[in-house]
This record gives structure tokens, sequence and C-alpha cells, in this order.
């Protein structure tokens, strides 16, 4: 299948999620549903990557900047910063794609091939909108949600590195944080949040949704929908790097 | 043919009373009513038309790629009765089925419910009249992360607003319909095959519909389970009336259930009868797919001299074999 007739059906599957609910109760119950799944799912890989990552960049950013005459305080702003405009929405929502992209790729794809679709749909049931949107709605929501815990957690995470390996006192830190603060730094995180949870739960559906075969062919759609999710993740960043910034 | 005659006059009847009742301040006038007279009758007989003939089949055409599955299958499928769809495995059974649902577009033909095109419906509108169909699927389809109550439930959560008493009643009431009790809570994975195949049933006929179709409901059981489900369907079927359709390549269930039988041989309909007919059949390809064991060729020629027997008024089948 060419590049055109996928991304063409791809559409069509964004098109067709917005449908009238059946019954609203029933898709209100699906969607926290899946807000619990992904959210406090993934609530537990979040917080350790984000203490890490924020403890490693203040030690790692220690080492770099040897100078005497550039303030301890510094190494807050940096750390901050990074994780703010970096680690917290992009690495948090590459792992997302890899722990929610295959958990939603192999739920439909299981879906499909034991023909659950198939029975939704001869009941009158819009699948796309019953299965997908919840979904959708739900890492819209829930993945901006992380991405701020996680961005407080990595700064946390960079304050008790710096103090516990004595590059630099709290104070010092607590200082470095509040210097030149650009508001804008967490908008530009979030719209990139709300970006990767469209990436992150639409397109393992697309390959969950329209697999065809065996449970060979899910196990190998949700690789795929992980690895395309990732590069896009990667690619949306850059762009959204370049023009928002 | 007495059946439709009551019907006319009964919906006349109806009719009439009707029009005395929300009628009464605009009432029409004796003379245009009986010119309005025959065009009522003209409407009753279409409608009447409509109810009887349930599905239709015309002429379906279906292929993947180059291949042709379903060869120009022409058929009705009728109300009260169980419509069996038989052939060997690969002879597009399923494929015919979900072309009568949906699932697949036809590439030609059309296919026609209560009157009504189906092929050229809208999605609404298939939507709405899905409502009315129940599917039983080849592998029973239960929603795998739901019990067996909730997959019950589903249908009836989706489209109506009863309260969750009403709901776990007309539940319980089903899977009572299908010899199901003490399995409520058990998720599918815990349950058997028989099982599974019955809550499948359960669910397809939560709604009430007034179209089933189930797709090899029998496989892979043993006869035993195999006849209390073939029996199921057939009280089903009787008692609300519907228009059953069902994929079978079990002899037993033919002969069971089979009021109106669809013989496939690859994708070609090779012969139409009933339970009755079929085994007196002369088509070689639907005889050697009858009679594919010994034991039931033998059962054939009991039953040629059972039948033989009730002609010859009565004689004894011990008489006649000795
Ligand atoms: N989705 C599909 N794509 C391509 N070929 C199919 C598909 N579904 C069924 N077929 C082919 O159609 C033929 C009939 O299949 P099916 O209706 O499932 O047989 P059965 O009578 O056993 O139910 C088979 O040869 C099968 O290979
Ligand atoms: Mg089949």
């Amino acid at each position: 299948m060419t590049f055109f007739t996928e991304l063409g059906r791809y559409l069509l599957m964004i098109k067709g999620m917005f449908s009238k609910p059946e019954n609203m109760k029933v898709y209100w119950k699906e969607f926290m549903h899946q807000c619990n799944d992904i959210g406090i799912g993934s609530l537990g890989i979040v917080v350790i990557i984000s203490v890490f990552m924020g403890a490693v960049s203040a030690v790692q950013t220690a080492y770099q900047l040897v100078s005497p005459v550039i303030p301890k305080s510094t190494i807050a702003q940096i750390v901050r910063d990074t994780v703010i405009l970096e680690f917290a929405p992009t690495l948090v929502c590459i792992v997302l794609a890899g722990v929610v992209g295959s958990k939603i790729a192999s739920e439909l794809g299981n879906m499909r091939v034991s023909e659950q679709i198939d029975a939704l749909e001869i009941m009158g049931i819009n699948t796309k909108a019953y299965l997908i949107m919840p979904k959708v709605a739900a890492a819209l929501v829930v993945i901006p949600m992380l991405v701020v815990i996680s961005g407080v957690l990595g700064i946390w995470g960079g304050r008790l590195a710096g103090v516990a390996s004595g590059i630099l006192s709290a104070a010092e830190y607590d200082k470095g944080l509040l210097s030149s603060f650009f508001a804008y730094n967490v908008f530009f995180a979030l719209t990139k949040a709300y970006t990767f949870a469209f990436i992150i739960s639409t397109i393992p559906a697309y390959y969950g949704y329209y697999v065809k075969g065996g449970a060979l062919e899910i196990g190998r759609s949700s690789t795929k929908s992980v690895v395309v999710s990732c590069v896009l993740i990667l690619f949306a960043d850059y762009i959204l790097a370049a023009l928002l910034l | 043919m007495y059946l439709f005659c009551l019907q006319i006059i009964y919906w006349l009847h109806y009719y009439y009373n009707n029009k005395q009742v929300a009628g009464s301040s605009t009432a029409i006038k004796q003379p245009l009513r009986r010119t309005l007279q025959p065009l009522v009758v003209c409407a009753a007989v279409k409608s009447i038309h409509q109810l009887v003939l349930m599905i239709e089949v015309k002429n379906i055409i279906k292929g993947f790629g180059d291949k042709i599955v379903i060869n120009d299958v022409t058929a009705t499928m009728q109300t009260g009765k169980c419509n069996l769809i038989i052939g060997t495995s690969g002879s597009g059974k399923t494929v015919l089925m979900k072309c009568l649902v949906g699932l697949f577009e036809p590439d030609k033909g059309e296919i026609v419910y209560s009157g009504h095109s189906f092929t050229a419906m809208g999605e609404e509108e298939r939507k709405e009249l899905r409502q009315q169909i129940g599917m039983l699927f080849q592998g029973s389809a239960l929603f795998d992360s739901m019990t067996v109550e909730q997959n019950v439930m589903f249908p009836l959560d989706m489209f109506t607003k009863w309260s969750f008493a009403e709901k776990l009643k007309r539940v319980n009431e089903v899977l009572d319909r299908v010899n199901l009790k003490d399995a409520n809570k058990k998720f599918p994975a815990e349950i058997s095959g028989g099982m599974k195949k019955r809550v499948g049933i359960a669910r397809a006929i939560v709604l009430n519909p007034k179209y089933l179709f189930c797709d090899e409901p029998n496989s892979g059981l043993d006869p035993q389970t195999s006849l209390v489900i073939d029996k199921l369907i057939k009280e089903i079927t009787t008692e609300y009336n519907i228009t059953t359709v069902v994929n079978t390549h079990d002899m037993n269930s033919v002969m069971e259930i089979g009021d109106n039988i669809l013989y496939m041989y690859q994708g070609q309909k090779e012969w139409e009868g009933t339970n009755q007919e079929i085994i007196f059949s002369k088509n070689d390809r639907l005889n050697s797919f009858i009679f594919a064991s010994e034991f039931l060729q033998d059962a054939k020629d009991m039953r040629m001299l059972e039948m033989k027997g009730k002609i010859d008024n009565n004689r004894n089948m011990d008489d006649l074999i000795k």
C-alpha cells in the first residue's frame, strides 16, 4: 500500500471519529476507563524517568560548567530549562509511545482479529467513534498532565541530586530556579505535549484498527506503530521548535 | 395465503379504528373514503409483502482481488424459519453472511431487508437497521475485557435508557434462555467454547432482534451441546417469529433445523430446498456432501424405507427390512 492511501485512510479514520455518540453515558464510562488506563497505568514509569533525568542533567551540567566565573545557580537554571523544554515533553512522550502506544495498538488489533470490532459494527455502533475517540480524548487530557508532573519531578530530582552530591546548596538551586524564568517555555512544553499526545493515540489506533491476519500481525503492527510514533514525535518536535522558538 | 388474508383484514380493521379515534374531528367524508379504500388496500398489500419477505438476496457477486468467492447467488431468507447456508469449508458461507449484514460490500447485486434495499442505504440508515440484527460470530467475538454479564448487557447499555435493575433482569432472562446460569461474573477467557457460543447467542438476542445470524454456531462443539444450541436457535426463531440465517457444515443441524436450505458449492448456489427434500435430492455434489460418511448413507437407506413404510399405510419397518 502506498504512502498516500495509508495517509488517506488515516485521515478518514480521524474524520470517522467525530460522529454523534450513540449513548453519551457509555462513551463517558469508556473515556474515564481510558484515562485511568493511560494515566494511572503509566504514572509509575513517568515518575521514575522524570526524577532520574532531572538528577542526571544536574550532575552532567555541573560537570560541563567548570568555569569559576559562572555562578552555581546557573546549573539550576539550565536544568529547569532543559527539563521543561525538552526532557519532560519529548522524553516522556517517547516512553509513553512505547507504553501506551503498544497497548492501544494491540488492544484494537486483538479486537479486529477476533471479530469484536465486527460484532460492535453489527450492533449498529460506530466503532471508530466508540473505540478510538475515547482513547484520543483521554490521551489529550492525561498526557499533558503527566508532562507537567514530569517537569516538576525533574526539577526536583535535579535539586535532590545537586544537593546530595555536594555540587550546590539547596538555596543556590532555588535562587537559580527563580531567575529569568519565561512562562512561554511552559506554554511551549504544553503545545508539544498536546501534539505528541495526539500522535501517541492516533497512530497506534490506526495500526491496530486496520490490522489484518492473526496474532503475529498484531505484534508486528504494534511494533510498527511504536516506531512510527517515535519518529513522528521527533519530527514534530523539530518542527515545533523551528516554528515556535 | 391464509396468513396473508388475515393480515389484510387485521390491517384494515386497525386502520379504520384509528381513523375513528384520531379523525373524529376531521372526519373524512363518505365518498372520499370510498375512493381512498382501494388505495389503502394497495398500501396494505405492499406493507404485508414487506413484512412477509424478509431478506432477499439478488445476484450477489463478491471477489477478493481477482478471485471470485461469491458468484451470482440469489436467495430468499424467510421469516419464522431457520434459513441454512451449508457447504464445505471455504465454499463462501462466511463471506455470504458478511455480505448480508454489510461487513463486506458486495461487488454486484442487491440485498433487500423487508422491502428496503440494504445496498442503497446510507451509513445512518444501516446503523438503525442493525439495531434489529443480532449476530453470533464463528469465534463468538465476546468482548475480552468484560464479564459475561457485561457482554450481554452491552447492547442494552448502548441502546436503552433502562435502569440497571431492569437491564440486569433482562440479562438474566436471556442467559436463562440459553441455559447459562452461574457464569455471570466470569470472563470469556474462563469459560468453555460451548458456553461462549451461548453467551454470544444471548448477546445477539438481548435486544429482541428481527434478524438473527449465526456463523457456525456448533463448530468445535460436542454433539450434545451442539444439539442444545440447534434446538435453542430453532426455538428462538419460531417463538419470536424472526428471520434466522445459520451457516453450518454439520449434517445433524441440517436435519434438525433446516427449514430452508441453501447449498453452496465453490461460491455458487448449487441446490435449495428443505430438510425433508435434501436426502432425496438427485444432485451429485450435494449428495457427496451430505453422505460423506457411510453411516449417513445407511441412514438415508433407512429413511427411504421409513418413508416408503409410511406411504404403504403404516406397515411395520421391521417387515420392510426383512
Ligand atoms: N478477507 C478475505 N480476503 C481474501 N479472501 C478471503 C477473505 N475472506 C474469505 N476469503 C476467501 O473466501 C473463500 C471463502 O471463505 P469463507 O466464506 O470463510 O468459507 P466458509 O464457507 O468456510 O465460511 C475462501 O477461499 C477464503 O480464502
Ligand atoms: Mg466460515
